[in-house]
């Protein structure tokens, strides 16, 4: 379990992560979703405790980090697979660590048996592929069979067997009820691995969701349809809440309606149609929505800067302005975000 | 791209070909039987030795400092022995055997003290210390079994190393009928606080590390301030000289010295400025550890 509650790191003027509150709950792998330069890593280094909040406070399994008297037993961390001294051989870089908290040998050489590192296990980590680096890192993190796993980018690097491995192996961690968070700034990676997403952009939190809602809601559902009597099919369409595109003389792209309910109405008006198609927005045309929307709220917020306003720097106006509901940093990002399906049905 | 292939919450789990999935969960029913593995400060120290043992350039450098203090040692004490007859009276008088044969040290600080340096500076270059004080997040330890577990093995490869050059020197220094015997008064004291000063200058360079993240600027303080700072001392006029007492380069002449010289401090005063040293230096590596953010 990790709760964050109000995270935010500045360095010097830069704000790195702004009022940052999520859950990652035990049982499920949590999605930690946001291009590079969102501000994912630095929020992993703050719950670990490398990097101190300027502001806020984030619990793991109920205590601060840094409260632990066994760290490795509560969070299992891979932050970067080249956290790695380059001259030492896997096996001595893990028992290193193991020492720390006296875990012995045998689970050294179960981890590497694990990730399948056994046969390099002798061999200096500088000259390892990304990849295997990558299964290093995944290997530390599970030295101390940890309740909760944190991992920044964990297939990175991986080869197609690898991320297939690593899918499961973290599914089944979470299965396990462990507490599974790991980052990515790759929908469709995050899509197969996690259910649960928490969406970032520009430091600032735009949604805590779930993939399914994420897939359901970023597809307006848009219905393609050829016809030769596009301008009549447009009047019959036409109501509250449809939108109606003409991509081409007798073409139209229209939202609003599915596809069931456009063949209904055109037979009812006796009009013909020649193809009648529903299309999906991919999850990565989801993802460009979701932070294009970060994007821009970060941009107005900087240019804003010189006017007093909720979103500016100032440490005065920041305490009492942005309260942000648990769910939903902007409604009418996860507006955006969610769609019809509504952004308050979580799990 | 479409969405039909996304199957959340589905467990299509299948594990790489070298990784049976009973693994994960076999560990998982150990969880709750395990006794808690709490971090202590023995366990870091455990954890640093096999990091400074693992590493081939640590066994390298250390082999260096041996070399360089028994050869050089053997060297100029063999070099004194032949040149011995045109010794003035008053060279002869302020000789010093033993300090002689221990003169390797000033190489050997130089191989101990980047080693030092690399303790620390290494990780930070590697990016090892996100993993080490990820795991320790109180910090401390990591920095106390560090210095520890280097003043060990350095102070105990020194002493060994300045025993050998001790014996050898003096075995050339016999032909001239100037040696002198580990028993003799001051003697012993030369030989361990040449080792005390030495790693006293690995402590320092670990400091320094620790304080500056980064190997060249900790490297090029440390040399400076062994090698550079008592070259502008010596230029000062004869009222500011005495600064040069508390200088750490002095203070290991000082310690190695058995013929005590009239511009030498004591053995003592040169222990002391060196502990000085080492506190300050690791009081302040101390609190910006755990202040600065990783």
């Amino acid at each position: 379990m990790i709760e964050a509650r109000g995270l935010e790191k500045r360095y010097g003027d830069k704000v790195a992560v702004h009022d940052l509150s999520f859950t990652a709950r035990p049982g499920v792998v949590t999605g930690f979703l946001g291009p590079n330069g969102a501000g994912k890593s630095t929020t992993m280094r703050m719950i670990l405790g490398l990097d101190r909040p300027s502001r806020g406070e984030v619990l793991v399994n109920g205590r601060r980090y840094r409260d632990t008297t066994a760290p490795m037993q509560e969070v299992g961390v891979m932050l970067e697979a080249r956290a790695i001294h380059t001259g030492r051989s896997a096996a001595k870089h893990l028992l290193a660590l193991a020492h720390t908290h006296g875990i012995g040998r045998r689970r050294v050489d179960e981890v590497i048996d694990l990730v399948g590192l056994r046969e390099v296990a002798r061999r200096r980590a500088g000259g390892f592929s990304l990849g295997m680096g990558q299964r290093l890192g995944i290997a530390s993190a599970l030295l101390g069979d940890p309740a909760t796993l944190i991992l920044d980018e964990p297939v990175n690097g991986l080869d197609p067997d690898g991320i297939r491995w690593i899918r499961g192996l973290l599914r089944d961690l979470a299965a396990e009820g462990r507490t599974v968070f790991l980052s990515s700034h790759l929908m469709s990676e995050m899509a197969l691995t996690a259910t649960h997403l928490v969406v970032v952009g520009r430091g600032r939190l735009i949604a805590e969701t779930t993939v399914a809602e994420v897939i359901a809601g970023a597809s307006p559902a848009a219905v393609h349809v050829r016809t030769p009597d596009a301008s009549a099919l447009r009047s019959v369409l036409g109501g509250v809440g449809v939108t109606i595109t003409a991509t081409s003389a007798d073409t139209l792209d229209v939202t609003g309606h599915t596809s069931e309910q456009i063949g209904i109405l055109a037979r009812h008006a006796g009009l013909a149609l020649y193809e009648l198609t529903p299309r999906q927005v991919s999850l990565e045309d989801a993802f460009m929505a979701l932070t294009r929307d970060a994007v821009e709220y970060a941009t107005t917020a900087s240019t804003s800067r010189t006017a007093p306003s909720p979103t500016t720097t100032s440490p005065t106006t920041v305490v009492p302005t942005t309260v942000v509901p648990t769910t939903v940093a902007d409604p009418e990002q996860t507006l955006a975000l969610t769609g019809a399906t509504g952004s308050e049905s979580r799990a | 791209m479409s969405t039909q292939t996304i199957t959340p919450g589905a467990s299509g789990t299948s594990g790489a070909p070298d990784t049976p999935p009973p693994a994960a969960s076999a560990t998982a029913t150990a969880r709750h039987a395990r006794p808690q593995q709490r971090v202590t400060q023995l366990r870091v120290i455990r954890s640093e030795w096999t990091k400074l043992t693992s590493l081939r350039s640590t066994a390298w450098t250390l082999a260096a400092a041996l070399a360089v203090t028994i050869l050089l040692g053997v060297i100029l004490s063999r070099v004194t022995a032949n040149d011995w007859t045109n010794y003035s009276a008053e060279d002869k008088r302020t000789f010093d055997a033993a300090a002689t044969s221990l003169s390797g040290m000033y190489l050997a600080q130089l191989a101990i003290g980047v080693l030092g340096v690399l303790v620390i500076s290494g990780e930070y270059a590697t990016g090892m210390i996100r993993a080490t004080l990820g795991i320790v997040p109180h910090r401390l330890p990591v920095l106390w079994a560090k210095a520890i577990v280097f003043a060990t093995v350095s102070f105990a490869l020194m002493v060994v190393a300045n025993l050998i050059a001790f014996t050898a020197g003096q075995a050339m220094l016999s032909s001239a009928h100037i040696d002198v015997s580990l028993s003799d008064p001051g003697v012993l004291r030369a030989v361990l606080g040449t080792a005390f000063f030495v790693t006293t200058i690995g402590v320092l360079g670990l400091a320094l590390g620790a304080l500056l993240r980064n190997t060249p600027a900790a490297i090029g303080v440390l040399f400076g301030v062994l090698l550079v700072l008592p070259q502008i001392v010596g230029a000062l006029p004869q009222s500011l000289t005495r600064i040069g007492d508390y200088l750490p380069s002095t203070s290991g002449d000082a310690l190695m010295q058995v013929v005590r010289s009239s511009s030498l401090p004591s053995p003592t005063h040169g222990a002391l400025v060196l502990v000085a040293y080492l506190v300050v230096t690791l009081t302040a590596a101390a609190l910006l550890l755990v202040r600065r953010d990783v």
